[in-house]
């Protein structure tokens, strides 16, 4: 028996003593950024950025993470009155995690803005919380249409949404690629099949012919959609979904000998596209996005200084979304930089925003949505994604 | 719709043959443990994920930037196998000796197995995205993601049947699968030690009385289980060139579902099962779409179970001649 009590025992002392030191350190916190009230001027103003960094979307979350620090780093480094601490936010793209963070950022860290969340779904739980809470929030990657009709006034983003890049990737399909017959393969998902539905709704009205299917994006197996495909013989196949099932799908039709151009869309812009479905395989295909990423032919001055300047500091390329983080921030530094130290203050001035940023004029309309709105296509040379070009531009080699 | 399916028949079923073949190898480790033990070992679809894990690093390690021709493609092929085929086998075995054994020494009901089991299979999906993965694969921070596996050989079309192509690594599959099944069969139908796991599953108690060794009997049951396991896990990769550490949790499902189609604790019925289901499948998808494929799978796994509820070739290993 004695060990037992002794051992409760010494759980009991660790239990007070994590319990005591956590309550010193959060009474010591509450002291230095309390930004909300505005009565002294505070020396350091606290930004949130929330998303997957960790989990199995992390690809496209970790460059816009990056794209921020570097903003804050830079705007640090001009040794304001008051500067900025960027504290990241690990969603794992759960909507629960998404709320309890965003309660998390209000009443302990006192943030005084947030750049995301970064996807859609967890979006639609946690925006709600950062509203109540008066934060002004930045998106860098949500793009489902829905949002910006929900009403929020301190919700924002810097990327075109969903209804404006389906109907530009279609138009470029049956456009430029000159595409009579076209297969839309979506995964089900609210973005995939969101996506898929607005290319299908365009195509239609372009009198394209086509050829549907949906798919499970965790399966393995994807021969029945490339059966059906093969069988019908289209010019193009447009699928709506992410990465990883994008190059499952990709590999397994080139390798029944499916030649029709392939499109997808920004939940496909990673280089795990082409690790999926081969370098050989993964040539040639298209990939359209709302997002501005620095390609290695780049020819834009600014993009390119951004481009080494983010390597420099984190020892990657630059991957999907790091511009647009990095606007996001920007929009906020900038609102700082103005004198804006309270929530509202920095609302009001983001909401005022002009200046030229790394992936576009950053300019909000009053719903939250960006002014700018191009959509870019990509496409897989020699195993590297490469810049197209603008779609209502872009010539295919 | 249906002119979907007959308009490319055979390219369905050979696609459908492949990956039933795959289910029936992953479905045996099922069927042999219930067989066995009457549990349910969930953890066995991470088994599977551990054998594409393996063979993954095989063709890592052998650094394949261009598909392997002749000799070296038999090597590495082996390879593959064997490394897979034995990262799966310890795997199971050390399972049941961490997860069940213990549980089963002090008598614990089945219930308690099962969930041991459920959390074994929980347990093993974080331990290989954590640690495994970013460790084994130099992939930091990435070990929830798909990896891609390079291309071991050439998929040159080797003959068609009704205009469909049938692939090499398809034929692989297929003749490797069906290769094993034989050789399971006969280990359990002609050897000394298989006539102690038919034994073990009909009655226990005697069987002990026999003088039959039971905890040897549930080694071997879960060093084969996992072998086939590990063996599917090879060819899973070979055939599609891809894993991740939740990979097995959706095969896992459907290799369990073939089991009870063909009729748990039935080796034959595993295989059965196996085949009837991917072609079930694929059928299903030719005609309403693939996104129906899943719903097809398991309304026709409940039509069966209605009308024959010990599954296709009826219940278990003592009662079918296997």
């Amino acid at each position: 028996m004695r060990p037992k009590i002794a051992r409760l025992g010494g759980v009991l002392a660790v239990g007070v003593a994590l319990t005591v030191g956590l309550a010193a350190c959060g009474s010591g916190d509450s002291g230095t950024a309390s930004g909300g009230d505005g009565s002294a001027a505070p020396s350091t103003l606290k930004i949130g950025f929330m998303g997957d960094l960790s989990g199995e979307n992390s690809g496209i979350v970790i460059p816009p993470s990056n794209g921020a620090q570097l903003a804050v780093d830079e705007y640090n480094a001009t040794n304001p009155k008051v500067k900025i601490e960027m504290i990241k936010y690990d969603s794992r793209a759960d909507a629960t995690t998404a709320v309890s963070l965003a309660q998390k950022a209000i009443k302990d860290d006192k943030v005084v803005a947030m750049v995301g969340p970064a996807f859609s779904g967890e979006s639609k739980q946690a925006v709600p919380v950062l509203e109540e809470g008066k934060i002004p929030n930045i998106s860098a990657s949500a793009t489902n249409a829905d949002l910006s009709k929900n009403g929020w006034k301190f919700w924002h983003r810097v990327v075109p949404n969903d209804g404006v890049q389906g109907p530009a990737v279609a138009d470029f399909i049956a456009g430029t690629a000159g595409a009579k017959k076209v297969a839309v393969v979506d995964d089900k998902s609210e973005y995939g099949k969101g996506l898929g539905d607005a290319v299908r709704a365009q195509l239609k009205s372009k009198g394209v012919t086509m050829i549907d299917d949906a798919l499970d994006p965790a399966a393995a197996d994807y021969s029945s959609t490339v059966t059906k495909v093969a069988a019908a013989k289209p010019d193009a196949l447009f699928f709506g979904g992410y990465y990883a099932a994008a190059g499952k799908l990709l590999k397994q039709l080139r390798d029944k000998g499916v030649t029709a151009k392939f499109f997808s869309a920004d939940g496909s812009l990673d280089k795990g596209l082409v690790e999926g479905a081969g370098a050989a395989q993964a040539e040639g295909a298209l990939i359209a996005c709302p997002c501005r990423i620095p390609t290695e032919g780049e020819t834009d001055e600014t993009v390119k200084k951004f481009a080494t300047d983010y390597k420099a500091k984190f020892g990657a390329d630059p991957l999907i979304y790091a511009t647009e983080g990095y606007d996001a921030m920007t929009a906020f530094t900038k609102a700082i930089a103005g004198g804006a130290t309270t929530t509202d203050a920095i609302n009001e001035a983001i909401g005022k925003s002009d200046f030229q940023g790394i992936s576009k004029q950053v300019k909000f309309d009053p719903t939250g949505e960006p002014s700018a709105k191009s959509i870019y296509i990509y496409q897989v040379k020699d195993g590297k994604i490469g810049l197209l070009g603008d779609s209502a531009t872009a010539k295919l080699g | 719709m249906l002119d979907n399916l007959l308009g490319s028949f055979w390219s369905f079923t050979i696609d459908g043959l492949i990956v039933g073949a795959i289910y029936g190898l992953v479905a045996l480790g099922y069927t042999m443990v219930y067989g066995v033990l009457r549990l349910i070992n969930f953890a066995h679809s991470e088994v599977f994920m551990i054998g594409t894990m393996a063979a993954a690093f095989v063709v890592m390690t052998m650094g394949i930037t261009q598909p392997l021709t002749g000799l070296a493609l038999v090597g590495g092929l082996l390879l593959m196998l064997l490394v897979g085929g034995a990262a799966s086998a310890g795997s199971a075995m050390l399972l049941e000796r961490i997860a069940y054994r213990p549980l089963r020494k002090r008598g614990a009901s089945r219930l308690a197995a099962l969930i041991s089991a459920i959390g074994a299979s929980l347990f093993l999906q974080e331990l290989f995205a954590l640690v495994v993965i970013p460790w084994l694969f130099d992939r930091p921070q990435q070990g929830r993601n798909q990896m891609g596996v390079a291309r071991i050989m050439d998929k040159d079309p080797l003959f068609t049947i009704g205009g469909a192509q049938v692939r090499v690594d398809q034929l692989i599959i297929f003749v490797a699968a069906i290769a094993m099944m034989i050789l399971l069969d006969l280990l359990v139908n002609k050897t000394k030690i298989g006539r102690g796991i038919r034994a073990t599953s009909q009655d226990p108690e005697t069987a002990v009385l026999m003088g039959v060794d039971i905890d040897k009997i549930v080694r071997v049951t879960f060093l084969v289980g996992g072998l086939m396991a590990g063996l599917a896990g090879a060819l899973f990769v070979l055939q599609f060139e891809v894993t991740k550490f939740s990979i097995g949790f959706l095969l896992g499902i459907k290799a369990f579902t073939a089991a009870v189609l063909g009729g748990i604790g039935n080796l034959r019925g595993a295989l059965l099962g196996g085949l009837f289901l991917g072609l079930i499948e694929n059928y299903g998808a030719a005609v309403f779409g693939s996104g129906w494929k899943d719903v097809i799978a398991f309304t026709v796994l409940i039509l069966v179970l209605m009308f024959r509820p010990t599954g296709i070739l009826g219940e278990s290993l003592q009662q079918a001649r296997a």
